[in-house]
């Protein structure tokens, strides 16, 4: 067990770029489920089948695929490579933006039509309606998913580890691994805990953030948990 | 009351052989009325008949499939353009929408803003008022309504009969000229329904908005209308003042309706 | 060097075929493990206290942690116990444990579905318990959460390419090994996407078609 302070400290050095990886995978993952949640629901037939085309070409694909993809043959496609921890961002975030388009469309569509009617009769734009009304409601709706999609994220970083981004998974199989391979039990058990922390992490957070906004539209945050909002299926 | 010149005057609505339907279901066909400038129409039927559609159709909520409905003079569904008649655009639908006002039977209050932001949320960002003069405003129908104490409370944290007063005094906030009410007490507990119906008619009588009601409450709609429409099977069977409607119907389904409505 | 060569994309084909073989005995072995053990977990998350609040702790663990991760520790941990087991082998475990845990949350909300009254029929007609499950309870739970599960083999189905970090030659370690020699990673990694959508595309058509048929009220 005296090596535990060495695990701790390699496993360590890698948590910037599990970090990094996963915010900025959050961030660009909430940018592109709204833009094209929205646009699913769009009154334009093109815009409406081009956020399809996205939605459903990248979970129909496999992420793997997608991240060797970004990686190998993109380079060749546009004469550079992208800087790896911003191109494992990029997946992350289009592959998961694509889950969370459709959660932004669903709750969305869970806003009663009465709320958009008191809005057409206070003669609100439709930009309005969307902005101030029914978004401020959707929004407590999109928590709970939003919060296991981001858990799933987390757990895709690992996946960086393919492409020689030093996140922790990587530092625990390549650096130490190698040197003290019959300790792969507590090698790997320390790395999981490490990942349950994050994820608790993101859990306590989205939480919060659910109280907040339920309590601005008037509501008890909802008893709904985590695990209810599973059915949706993001793997 | 209707003085003598106000039916004279411009038609405040006007229903032209309107036509809808929802699929084969023919709900309103060749409807034809019209409700002058300040005058308190009530619309009254069995369920089914069309009540609902014609206010949602005011309302622009619902599109009809043929006819013209025109407010204050301009069409719902049309406009002039180059001197042709084209289909109406958004901007042409929100200047005539401008008018209108409704209260809807479940209220439709936004959970996400407090009482005063339901209050200043379209004055300010549709008529463009200023935040002080919309909140002037706003302190002002809260007090009419017999609210002034709740500006800051959450639509769920009041009674069914608060939140109606709520939406009543969110659609006065807009000034309109034409006040839709569909049915806004049948979602409410009996004993606050009669402090609802005194608030409508107070407004009724101290400002000259053209209201037009639908109501399964005969008491209300006798003494707070100019004028009462039974329909039936999407048309108007009959059309009389209230006194003469109420106490000698011309019409058989009238007779049956409001012998089965006041039996009750 | 042009883009795309079809002669190239035609000439690897065969080998992604072969590698998509191995992908689809991994899903299938897989799910098994996952449609068993969830139920396993589902019925287990619904004994007693203490049993209950373990089997949830294992499922959140686990949830909660990458797959990647698990396939690495069964492949370098079960060794040091001197369970040596082929990499294939070892990937098909971790896919069905880490899914089983998915599934559980499945049969978990199927069984909840079950009005209160059926158990209570059972009760009254004191069924034996196990005939509670098996003729009463699962026949009317499992219907309704087969496109649930239809959806977490097709996920699964797309995960199976991380077990490429055991050196499992499926799909993808195949576009790796042919794209690696001629440095065409253009058709390869396309080609390998491609089959993929092809055949999980068509299969979430048919589950959200069964979806919408077996649809209850809730
Ligand atoms: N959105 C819709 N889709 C399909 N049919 C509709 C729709 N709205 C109304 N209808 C039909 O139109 C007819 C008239 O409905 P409407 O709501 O106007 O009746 P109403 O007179 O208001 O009845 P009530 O007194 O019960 O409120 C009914 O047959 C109804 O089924
Ligand atoms: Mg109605």
């Amino acid at each position: 067990m005296d090596n535990l302070g060495t695990f701790l400290s390699v496993l360590s050095q890698g948590l910037p770029f599990t970090i990094i990886a996963t915010v900025g995978g959050i961030l660009l993952t909430i940018v592109l489920s709204f833009v094209a949640g929205l646009a699913l629901l769009s009154s334009s037939k093109t815009v409406r089948v081009i956020s399809r085309i996205y939605v459903e070409g990248l979970r129909g694909t496999s992420e793997v695929v997608q991240l060797f993809w970004i990686f190998f043959a993109l380079p060749v496609l546009v004469g550079f490579q992208i800087v790896p921890i911003w191109a494992g961002i990029l997946v992350l975030g289009l592959n998961h933006g694509a889950y969370g388009a459709e959660i932004v469309r669903g709750a969305v569509q869970s806003v009663p039509r009465a709320q958009v009617e008191g809005a057409i009769a206070l003669n609100l734009t439709p930009g309005q309606r969307m902005r101030r009304v029914v978004l401020p409601q959707a929004v407590v709706e999109m928590m709970p998913p939003f919060n296991n999609l981001f858990i799933q994220l987390l757990k895709s970083t690992s996946l960086l580890s393919f492409v020689s981004i030093n996140e922790i998974t990587r530092q625990a199989q390549q650096v130490l691994v190698p040197r003290f391979n019959p300790q792969a039990f507590e090698i790997f058990l320390l790395l999981l805990v490490m990942y349950l922390i994050l994820s608790l992490v993101i859990t306590a957070i989205m939480r919060t953030l659910e109280r907040v906004a339920a309590a601005r539209v008037g509501r008890r945050p909802s008893a709904r948990s985590r695990r209810q909002a599973t059915g949706a299926g993001v793997a | 009351m209707p003085s003598l010149d106000k039916t004279v005057a411009e038609p405040m609505i006007v229903f032209d052989g309107v036509e809808k339907r929802f699929g084969d279901n023919v709900v309103l066909s060749e409807l034809s009325f019209t409700v002058a400038p300040g005058e308190h129409v009530c619309l009254i039927g069995p369920s089914g008949s069309g009540k609902t559609t014609i206010l949602r159709l005011l309302m622009t909520l619902e599109k009809c499939d043929g006819g013209t409905i025109s407010v204050a003079g301009q069409s719902l569904s049309h406009m002039t353009h180059n001197g042709r008649r084209v289909p109406a655009d958004e901007k042409h639908v929100r200047d005539v929408r401008k008018r209108i006002g409704m209260v809807f039977q479940q209220f439709n209050l936004f959970p996400n803003m407090t009482v005063r932001g339901n209050l200043i949320e379209a004055p300010t960002r549709v008529l463009g008022m200023s935040k002080d003069e919309a909140n002037a405003r706003a302190t002002e129908l809260l007090d009419l309504v017999g609210l002034g104490d709740r500006i800051d409370s959450h639509p769920t944290q009041l009674s069914g009969g608060q939140q109606q007063r709520v939406a009543i005094a969110r659609a006065l906030a807009m000034r309109p000229d034409v006040l839709l009410l569909d049915e806004v007490t049948s979602a409410l507990d009996p004993e606050l329904v009669a402090g609802v119906l005194k608030l409508l008619r107070d407004i009724g009588s101290s400002t000259d908005i053209t209201f037009l009601c639908v109501t399964h409450e005969m008491g209300f709609a006798r003494d707070f209308s100019d004028r009462v429409m039974m329909f039936d099977g999407g048309r108007v069977i009959e059309d009389a003042a209230p006194e003469k409607l109420f106490t000698a119907p011309e019409h058989e389904r009238t007779q049956a309706f409001l012998h089965a409505v006041v039996d009750r | 060097m042009n883009v795309w060569d079809w002669s190239f994309a035609a000439q690897i084909l065969p080998a992604l075929l072969d590698g998509l073989r191995i992908t689809l005995i991994a899903t299938v072995l897989g799910s098994l493990i996952a449609f068993v053990l969830g139920l396993v977990l589902a019925i287990l998350g619904r004994g007693p206290t203490p049993v209950r609040i373990v089997v949830r702790a294992i499922v959140e663990f686990i949830r909660s942690t990458p797959l990647l991760v698990q396939v690495y520790f069964l492949f370098f941990v079960l060794p040091t116990f001197g369970v040596v087991l082929p990499a294939l082998t070892v990937g098909v475990l971790a896919l069905g444990v880490h899914y089983a845990t998915y599934t559980s949350e499945v049969y978990r909300a199927g069984i909840d579905a079950v009005p209160r009254g059926q158990w209570e029929a059972t009760t009254a007609l004191s069924l034996p318990r196990m005939r509670v499950w098996t003729g009463v309870v699962l026949p009317q739970a499992i219907p309704r959460v087969l496109p649930a599960l239809g959806n977490y083999v097709i996920s699964m189905f797309k995960e199976t390419p991380l077990l490429i970090g055991i050196g499992v030659y499926d799909i993808v370690g195949q576009v790796r090994e042919v794209g690696g020699q001629s440095f065409r990673y253009v058709e390869a990694y396309t080609l390998a996407g491609l089959l993929f959508l092809l055949l999980s595309y068509p299969a979430s058509l048919a589950v959200r078609r069964l979806e919408r048929r077996s649809a209850v009220p809730r």
